[in-house]
């Protein structure tokens, strides 16, 4: 007798019953907290904030939490419940100039107006497994000293005092900027749409994409002009009021990739520039978005597009790691009705190869 | 914290329904053509149905009796999420019975039972663009579209005639809409190619993660891509299904055992199980699988 499939409800239930189950692990062992997960796998709630497009520590903690410490399905669950939330409006630009700055660096100059300052990084940390943090292992306090009254300049701004670098382009107050999340994607996509979309982006695609153009595949030759990593105010215009209130301040980290020059016969030479921004500590991600910024700029300045990395259309169209893990597991659905209309297909041919195979048999038999 | 809240009625906020209702109505004025739309992140990954959901809750009302199929089945694991999220959203009835229904969405076919006017067919895609696997560039695609030039295509269906002896597409089979977009039909198996022909029901086609909308309006003509010489024909194994001995569906293969066992049943399981309840029966019995109940 035949036994239909049924009952896929309950099998649901029971599966997200024993998830639920594998995710608090072994009961016998404290449950992780969010303050935990915040607290201790900051790195992790940064990039989950950063491609989750939502500043909400707390949430991102959660969504780790929920997620298992997968963090694409974390970066999905953010993404997931963004989308639920109303829009009141867009907050003045932040400015970067004036951040509050706890790691600053610059690989073109050996020193610079506010000096280098290391800050918390992994750089220059002998990657040897600490046994002694297996066990609770309290830190030394960090050093401290009085902060620089010194200003920090960002290096692309002294660079351009000279001209030594294009200038920026000025914000038009009249033209709003994109918003990928609002209004479709078309092609060609300008450079706001385009930082929008690499903000977003996976960083271990960018990070590969970046690779590709440092080993020559659509090669721009970057230094890292600058690297910044702090706090930054972020200011509202309320209508009601007349100007611009602080709501907060939140915890950016940007990279200005100062890259090859452009010249012609009636424009001096100067370097280009490459940009990355994003939530938290996220160096590998801004640095990859940065060179992948340049690259992408390519149309702009007249370069000639060879590489992938180049190519805005194959760039866009895969960054984004919440539309390609769904695209790539959707595998997993059933899918045997077309599968059965290709094994009708194939069948056919196979029939009518054989046949024609014996009947040439037949002929030469003949 | 910003705890997630109550959600509105179908999930999604009323702003974004309008947007989305704004881009079905375009794509009916302009059959087969595709509409960009501001897809968002649904509660579901991008490939496992957000754009028919999107398309589903920005039309449903609470009047609406809605019916959700994967392979032609309402036992399939995502298409049973899918109701679930609605019915839990939306509250709205949900229903097996093609007839019964208001709002279909569906995963890979066209019900067999014919529709009726005032229903609504939303298919899930997974690729809009028939031309894709042709031309990758969303830029020259579009052009190819505003031009009308299809040429490409009816080199790629030669090629399979030079090559196999025959079109080589048994799923996905471009059609041309209203004799002027060739369109995707999604992925359902070419067999139900002609029952998008002159339909009653209006089918609305949304995908998600590619963020494109289009539509068959009523009764509009729907050609399958073809040439003269090689005209299109449908494709269905040649057996009754086992269970109701209905020798017009779309049949699943079910493999019974590692001998080559095999069984060929309806796809369509309300069509089928409406069939067996009215008398028809076939080699098979279906004895519903009851499942032992856990605490």
């Amino acid at each position: 007798m035949y036994v239909a499939v049924k009952g896929g409800e309950r099998a649901i239930e029971n599966a997200h019953r024993l998830l639920a189950h594998e995710r608090r692990g072994d009961r016998a062992v404290p449950e992780v907290s969010l303050a935990q997960i915040a607290g201790q796998l900051g790195l992790a709630v940064d990039r989950v904030m950063a491609e989750g497009s939502l500043y909400d520590r707390e949430l991102a903690a959660l969504a780790i939490k929920q997620a298992r410490g997968d963090m694409i399905e974390a970066i999905f669950l953010v993404r997931a419940f963004r989308a639920t939330l109303p829009r009141f409006g867009a907050t003045e630009p932040v400015d970067t100039a004036r951040m509050q700055v706890r790691r600053r660096i610059s690989s073109t100059f050996k020193d610079i107006p506010g000096g280098q300052i290391l800050g918390p990084t992994f750089d220059y940390t002998h990657r040897l497994l600490d046994p002694q943090l297996a066990e609770e292992l309290t830190p030394e306090p960090p050093a401290a000293s009085d902060a620089s009254p010194a200003a920090m300049p960002r290096v692309t701004d002294i660079l351009g005092l000279d001209g030594l670098i294009e200038p920026s382009p000025k914000a038009d107050a009249d033209t709003p900027v994109g918003d990928l999340t609002r209004e479709p994607l078309s092609f060609p996509a300008d450079r706001d749409l385009r930082l929008q979309n690499l903000a977003r982006a996976d960083e271990g695609f960018l990070l590969a994409l970046g690779y590709s153009s440092q080993r020559g595949y659509g090669r721009n030759h970057p230094f890292a002009g600058e690297i910044r990593f702090g706090e930054v105010e972020v200011e509202f215009l309320a209508e009601d009021v007349g100007f611009a209130v602080p709501l907060g301040s939140i915890t950016l980290t940007e990279c200005q990739m100062v890259n090859q020059f452009k010249g012609s016969t009636t424009e001096a030479p100067c370097f280009t520039r490459g940009y990355g921004l994003a939530f938290g500590q996220s160096e590998r991600k801004t640095m990859s978005m940065a060179l992948v910024d340049r690259s992408l700029r390519a149309r702009e300045l007249g370069e000639e597009v060879i590489a992938p990395v180049q190519d805005e259309e194959f760039v866009m169209s895969h960054s984004d790691n919440v539309q390609a893990t769904g695209f790539v597991e959707h595998l997993k659905l059933p899918h045997y009705v077309d599968f059965q209309s290709e094994l009708g297909l194939l069948r056919k041919l196979r029939k009518e190869f054989f046949e024609a195979a014996d009947a040439d048999m037949q002929e030469a038999a003949e | 914290m910003n705890a997630p809240a109550a959600y509105n009625f179908a999930y999604l906020d009323e702003q974004t329904k309008r947007m989305i209702r704004r881009a079905i109505l375009k794509a009916i004025a302009i059959p087969g053509y595709q509409v960009p739309f501001a897809s968002s992140e649904m509660p579901m990954p991008y490939g496992w149905g957000t754009g028919g959901v999107q398309v589903t809750a920005a039309i449903l009302g609470p009047e609406d009796v809605l019916k959700v199929i994967d392979q032609g089945s309402d036992d399939t694991t995502n298409a049973i999420s899918i109701r679930k999220f609605f019915a839990k959203t939306a509250g709205v009835a949900t229903t097996t019975s093609t007839v019964d229904a208001t709002v279909i969405q569906t995963r890979h076919r066209i019900p067999e039972a014919p529709l009726h006017g005032g229903q609504v067919l939303v298919y899930q895609v997974p690729i809009p663009e028939p031309l894709r696997f042709l031309e990758p560039r969303e830029t020259e695609t579009r052009r190819m579209h505003a031009l009308g030039e299809y040429g490409l295509m009816h080199v790629k269906l030669y090629e399979d005639i030079a090559r196999f002896g025959h079109i080589a597409t048994s799923y996905a089979y471009p059609v041309k809409v209203n004799a002027r977009y060739v369109m995707d039909p999604s992925p359902t198996p070419k067999f139900d190619n002609p029952k998008m022909d002159n339909c009653p029901a209006l089918q609305l086609f949304g995908a998600g993660r590619e963020k494109r909308i289009y539509a068959i309006p009523p009764h509009t003509q729907v050609t399958s891509l073809d040439f003269e010489d090689h005209p299109f024909t449908r494709y269905r194994f040649n057996a009754p299904c086992a269970l109701c001995v209905a020798d017009d569906s779309y049949l699943d293969e079910i493999v019974t055992d590692d001998k080559g066992g095999r069984m060929f049943v309806c796809s369509d399981t309300d069509y089928c199980e409406t069939r067996q309840a009215s008398g028809h029966r076939g080699s098979e019995s279906a004895a519903p699988h009851k499942e032992r109940a856990h605490g």
